[in-house]
């Protein structure tokens, strides 16, 4: 995308063929969308006002990519390393994540723990709430009718779809995230992991450990 | 409205957990979710409508997104709680474990007091 007289409002359909260039996603193809339109003009009258810059937009679009997702899997290993750090972030999970230096902006956090004897699973049935700052974009399941409608109703079909069977004993807790708070799972600590370090540790504290669709595994040496 | 001036208003609350004195409800009462359908952007999801849980906690005040969704301030801010609710109440047809729980957010005039005797959900204590 280094061409910065690319044609936002063309309509004008390809002259050629589209295995050159095969789109990311069909939304790409045909005029642009009311929102579509909107969010640009807007973003047009914020830089001619001083407001922001095309620049300062694509760094934030950089750091939700490069940065954010790898927020959450530090913030657990400390709180897996450090019984006090881990009950200040279930007390206060935005307060916990700025002693880090994790900022999560407008974010209000509620870290949720799993124990032997309860598993939390996260989901919004309303849109895709998620929390951005701390583990990036949302992946495309989690913004799924299928999920999102599933998982509230049938957790652990959909659990064991990901692989994830959980005994009967263990109370399945789901949280819908449908409005102002979002929500992380902390996992528990897999045996076999003493001794780790809080890097190698964020190593199997994967997206998915931290949304509750699956559990940390420790990789079988082959 | 200024540009600016509600993000202000956001950063001057003073904690990730707003106080919300006056508030209706405290954390273990039991509570029913009006069984409503006003038009109009709802935060409250259609399933869990006419349901009774439980108070988990109480997250603070917030702007009432029914108002900010149509460009009004959501002012006067209203109380936000979590609701635990028992799977099995939820859902008649739910197929998983009694103990199965589901909570979600629940903003104050969306709750009315329970007047029934149904057990609250709770969370298993290892000392069980």
């Amino acid at each position: 995308m280094s061409d910065t007289s690319f044609d936002y409002y063309s309509h004008k359909k390809h002259d050629h063929g589209h295995g050159e260039h095969a789109p990311v996603a069909g939304r790409d193809e045909g005029p642009p969308s009311d929102y579509e339109i909107m969010s640009r003009a807007m973003q047009e009258l914020l830089e001619a006002k001083g407001v922001v810059t095309a620049e300062e937009i694509r760094r934030r679009m950089e750091i939700f990519e490069e940065e954010f997702p790898y927020r959450g899997s530090r913030v657990i290993a400390r709180a897996w390393t450090d019984p006090a750090f881990k009950q200040r972030l279930l007390k206060d999970g935005k307060a916990a994540c700025a002693e880090m230096g994790v900022d999560l902006e407008a974010t209000r956090l509620i870290a949720v723990e799993n124990t032997p004897d309860v598993h939390n699973v996260i989901v919004c049935t309303l849109c895709s709430c998620y929390p951005r700052e701390l583990l990036g974009m949302p992946p495309t399941w989690y913004k799924s009718d299928n999920y999102r409608a599933r998982v509230v109703h049938e957790p652990r079909s959909v659990l064991k779809e990901f692989g994830t069977v959980l005994p009967e004993h263990v109370t399945v807790r789901v949280h819908d995230s449908n409005a102002d708070m979002r929500y992380v799972v902390v996992p528990m600590r897999p045996e076999r992991t003493k001794g780790w370090s809080e890097d190698r540790l964020a190593e199997i504290l994967t997206r998915d450990t931290l949304v509750g669709v699956t559990v940390p595994r420790v990789p079988v040496k082959g | 409205m200024r540009p600016g001036k509600r993000a202000q208003a956001r950063r001057e609350r003073p904690s990730t957990y707003t106080p919300a004195p006056g508030r209706r409800f405290n954390v273990g009462d039991r509570v029913v979710i009006k069984h409503a359908f006003p038009p109009g952007h709802r935060r409250t999801p259609y399933y869990i409508r006419g349901k009774e849980g439980v108070i988990e906690r109480i997250c603070g005040a917030f702007p009432n997104p029914e108002e900010v969704a149509y460009g009004f301030d959501g002012e006067p801010a209203k109380v936000l709680y979590r609701v635990r609710f028992k799977q099995n109440h939820v859902w008649p047809d739910y197929k998983g474990p009694a103990r199965d729980i589901i909570e979600m957010e629940i903003f104050e005039h969306w709750l009315v007091p329970a007047s029934g005797r149904a057990k609250p959900a709770r969370l298993p204590q290892r000392n069980d």
